[in-house]
């Protein structure tokens, strides 16, 4: 993976940078000692490393704005960063970059049940925003597995989802507005208490632009009343294909769970020896979630248990206390901790048409022999959002190496059957060269185009998102 | 006999000159790449909206057809000029539907027409239950479309989740073709409902339907529409419950527990008085008859009534649980008023009908006005598409 050469000219000048950050930024806020940046080197994807130039960790808007025109005057490269834990390398800094890091801005500006929103500070995590109206019955639904750790901005920057999303939709669709500061330090406010943002619709194309246009500082979220109860039923089957198939016909009747989860064999049986969660030994796992009044639930579940037996299951259990639905719940959950305990492994996040699963699936399978790699698959059948897990050994020389070509090769799978590269990672560095499989150069032309109009120096988080050599000219211009 | 690439049209959509109407997209980019003149851009002419725009018709009624539908994965692909009415009934068929119940605006605009399923999502156009399942423009998974300089474009795919890039699906929603000319779109479709009960509420005044509309959103019952009315019996406050029959009647019950305090309520069963009555909220049926402008106020629920009232006079048609206002004014008053109290609450209003000549949004704040002048700079370089449409000329 290439990242551009680091500027003489920023090295050069660092101290006369750290001058300008430190006359107006309090000393806890300004890191640049190497023992102390070593600590922001990286994120989720920690295959790659590189210490940034300096870290600042503003506490309110107004330093954001103020750091960033200084940067922008100095011609310097900053990198956003929430929590890192992006797993595609989208806060990876380079050696000439000032990381701007939200992580003190916690705050909960305003809370508002008759209107149904929060308002907070982006650096607050994505389990803490449900934590803060939880007690009143209230809760925000984008739930990332990584949602312990994460914060609002990286959610945001990469449009997160999580395993709730096929009910719920994922960051954009329960974002109401944001506070962002542009590079040349500009503060603008978009959207707000009320729905659809006026003009263009710059609060859709600022989710999920992984930290390229702006840094966004506040963040107006819609919150909702938690369901009366929530019930899932696990499903087993033979083959993936009927599997697929029931996902289908389940989705065709009408019937909305809120979640319908799937894992394969060899998922299932690392998580069962982690976790225990009593899944059976077979084929292809779904977990199928609905919500409501238990009533409600009997009825939505008869449906869905209606149309499993119709495909012949050899397993159909419905969860009969709290207890047993955390246990379920507990097993999917701890996949990617469960493949971690044996192994070195590699997330993908691709997405398909929800009818190409069994051929995918299939395909993955065939894959994975010839490139003598197991493959394990966990991920959210509903919305057809893929998370085959290779499995590898780092300390194996060349594996990586082998492990993310068979990566490229999967996702260009997805792509080919009329899917994408990422559901709900980002591309960042990770993804960045496979973006010309996806997209012709005028798609991507016009991407960039946006980018020139809110960081016409191409400043913010730079060599991500698009294939270093379409993004060369604008990049060595901007110097 | 029509020449190839013409379409006659009545007179009261197309005014004047002879629409260009390409039968596909590499015809379509050609005449825009070789237009020497602003080009006013159309889908069925039926909803003219913002400032009038003087420029040759072009047409994407020709660009018609389904493309691929896949009832088992709630994804349709369907080219721009294809018909509303086909889309509906094309989803009809395996009992799906367009969950954001886009609004007919021909009874309130008096137009005539065929919409058009790119219309709906060039102007971002959701009907009462934008609440619960969102806006058009969350149902929009993927765009082609053809930029100011003839360069087709595609973004986004046909996929429920994708974030791989920029999401220019989103921007080319509800950019009113000032960005580019859609000419296929892939979308998400959902179930239609079995069950739908209506519960209504009598003799509310504006504060307190609100009021009573957000205590019943704020309740774990799912409600999919909350609008307050004035009708020849009164105001009427009503909330819409749908899903399989059991839980409807479950939560309509819920939903009369909670606001047992304001009355007595009606529940309301049958499904077609149900679709009528939803219909008339989502088509504002009922400021179609008579004078007067309209406006369309997007707005923080509680601060609706507050904003009515400022407005001397005004007849109001409240949806999205208040976050949605439709005013009726008398002709060519009220616009500073409207602006000044939408402002001053945060929000936006939007001249429906009446005189658009001298802009019909919200205006924006400087920088984002800013940002968008340059958006339109680079997707419309000469600026010819419905130039000065949503308010600031390229
Ligand atoms: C175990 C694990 C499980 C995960 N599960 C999921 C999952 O289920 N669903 C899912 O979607 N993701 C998942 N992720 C990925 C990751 O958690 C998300 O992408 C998350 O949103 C990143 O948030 P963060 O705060 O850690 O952002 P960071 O990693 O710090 O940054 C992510 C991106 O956001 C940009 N950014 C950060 N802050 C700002 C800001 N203030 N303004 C503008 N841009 C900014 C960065 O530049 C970078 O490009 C998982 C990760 C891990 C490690
Ligand atoms: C009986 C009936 C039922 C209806 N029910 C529904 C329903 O259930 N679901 C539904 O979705 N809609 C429904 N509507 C219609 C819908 O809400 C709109 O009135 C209609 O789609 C507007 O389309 P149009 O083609 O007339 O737009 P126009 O008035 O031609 O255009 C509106 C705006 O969009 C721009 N524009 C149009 N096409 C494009 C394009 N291809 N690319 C870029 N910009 C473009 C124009 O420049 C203009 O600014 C219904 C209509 C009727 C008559």
């Amino acid at each position: 993976m290439d990242m551009p050469k680091p500027n003489p000219t920023i090295l050069a000048r660092k101290s006369q940078l750290l001058d300008r950050l430190a006359s107006f930024l309090p000393r806890e806020a300004l890191i640049h000692d190497p023992s102390e940046t070593r600590a922001y080197e990286c994120d989720g994807l920690t295959a790659y490393k590189c210490p940034p130039l300096a870290v600042v960790l503003p506490a309110s808007t107004a330093e954001v704005s103020e750091t960033l025109r200084i940067c922008n005057d100095m011609g310097v490269p900053v990198v956003p960063r929430g929590a890192g834990t992006s797993l595609a390398g989208g806060a990876l800094p380079t050696e000439d970059s000032v990381i701007i890091g939200v992580a003190r801005m916690t705050e909960v500006l305003e809370t508002d049940y008759d209107n149904r929103f929060i308002r907070v500070q982006t650096g607050r995590t994505n389990l803490s925003v449900t934590g803060a109206v939880e007690e009143d019955g209230f809760f925000y639904a984008p739930d990332p597995s990584s949602q312990l750790a994460c914060a609002i901005a990286g959610n945001i920057a990469m449009n997160s989802g999580g395993a709730h999303c096929l009910k719920y939709g994922v960051t954009t669709n329960n974002l109401m507005g944001v506070t962002m500061v542009l590079m040349d330090g500009t503060v603008t406010e978009i959207g707000g208490a009320h729905l659809d943002a006026e003009g263009l619709d710059l609060l859709g194309l600022i989710c999920g632009s992984e930290g390229q246009l702006g840094i966004v500082t506040e963040a107006t979220l819609r919150i909702l009343h938690k369901p009366e109860g929530a019930r899932p039923v696990l499903i087993g089957y033979d083959s993936s294909e009927i599997a697929g198939q029931c996902v289908s016909d389940i989705i065709k009747a009408g019937v909305l769970p809120v979640a319908i989860e799937f894992m394969d064999r060899p998922c299932i049986r690392a998580t069962e020896a982690f976790a225990g969660a009593g899944y059976p030994d077979c084929e292809a796992l779904l977990i199928v979630e609905v919500e409501g009044s238990d009533a409600e639930i009997d009825e939505q579940l008869e449906t869905i248990m209606d149309i499993a037996r119709k495909h012949d299951p050899v397993e159909l259990r419905q969860s009969s206390s709290e207890d047993e639905s955390k246990r379920i719940w507990l097993g999917r959950k701890s996949a990617f901790g469960a493949m971690g305990k044996i192994n070195d492994y590699m997330c993908l996040d691709g997405t398909i048409p929800v009818n190409e699963l069994p051929y995918v699936l299939k395909r993955i399978g065939e894959m994975s022999k010839e490139y003598g790699l197991d493959v394990a698959n966990v991920f959210h059948a509903g919305d057809g959002n893929m998370h085959p897990l290779i499995l590898f050994d780092a300390n194996k020389e060349g594996d990586l190496e082998l492990c993310e070509e068979l990566g490229a090769e999967i996702l260009k799978l997805c792509v080919e059957v009329g899917g994408c590269l990422t559901g709900e990672h980002g591309v960042g560095i990770e993804k960045r060269d496979l973006m010309l499989h996806q997209y012709d150069p005028p798609d991507l032309e016009i991407q960039m185009a946006v980018k020139d109009v809110f960081d016409p120096k191409w400043l913010l988080n730079p060599a991500k998102v698009f294939p270093l050599a379409s993004s060369d000219t604008r990049r060595i211009a901007a110097e | 006999m029509t020449l190839p690439g013409r379409c006659p049209g009545p007179r009261s959509i197309f005014g004047t000159m002879k629409a260009l109407a390409p039968t596909s997209e590499a015809e379509l980019a050609e005449m825009v790449a070789s237009a020497s003149e602003p080009l006013r851009i159309m889908g069925g002419g039926t909803r003219p909206i913002g400032v009038p725009v003087n420029g040759q018709p072009l047409t994407t009624s020709r660009l018609t057809g389904v493309t691929l539908y896949e009832p088992g994965a709630l994804t349709l692909v369907v080219q721009a000029g294809t018909p509303v009415e086909e889309v509906r009934k094309t989803l009809a068929a395996e009992g799906q539907r367009l969950a954001f119940e886009p609004m007919d605006h021909r009874g309130l605009l008096g137009t005539t027409g065929e919409p058009t399923i790119g219309g709906v999502f060039a102007a971002n156009v959701s009907g009462p239950r934008r609440i619960q399942a969102g806006a058009a423009r969350d149902f929009l998974l993927g765009v082609r479309f053809v930029d100011g300089q003839g360069q087709v474009t595609r973004n986004g795919g046909r996929v429920m989740k994708n974030v791989t890039g920029y999401d220019l699906v989103k921007l080319m929603a509800g950019s009113y073709g000032t960005l580019g000319v859609l000419t296929e779109l892939a979308l998400k479709v959902l179930p239609a409902s079995h069950h739908t009960a209506t519960i209504t509420l009598s003799g509310l005044d504006d504060t307190t339907a609100v009021a009573a509309l957000s205590r019943a959103l704020g309740s774990p019952f799912e409600i999919t529409g909350a609008a307050h009315r004035q009708t020849a019996d009164g105001p009427q406050t009503c909330l819409r419950i749908e899903g399989f029959e059991k839980s409807v009647a479950y939560r309509a019950g819920q939903i009369q527990t909670l606001l047992a305090d304001l009355g007595a309520a009606k529940v309301e069963t049958d499904p077609d008085t149900n679709t009528t009555l939803w219909q008339d909220i989502r088509d504002v049926a009922c400021f179609h008859d008579g004078e007067g402008d309209i406006w369309r106020l997007s707005v923080k629920p509680s601060d609706a009534p507050g904003i009515k009232a400022q407005v001397d006079g005004a007849e109001a048609l409240y949806d999205w649980g208040g976050g949605l206002v439709w005013l009726r004014v008398p002709q060519n008053t009220h616009a500073d008023t409207i602006r000044a109290a939408v402002n001053a609450a945060g929000g936006h209003a939007t001249l429906i009908r009446g005189n658009r000549a001298g802009g019909a949004f919200q205006p924006l704040s400087p920088p984002i006005a800013a940002l968008q002048d340059g958006l339109r700079a680079r997707f419309d370089p000469r600026g010819i598409l419905n130039p000065g449409l949503m308010g600031r000329a390229a």
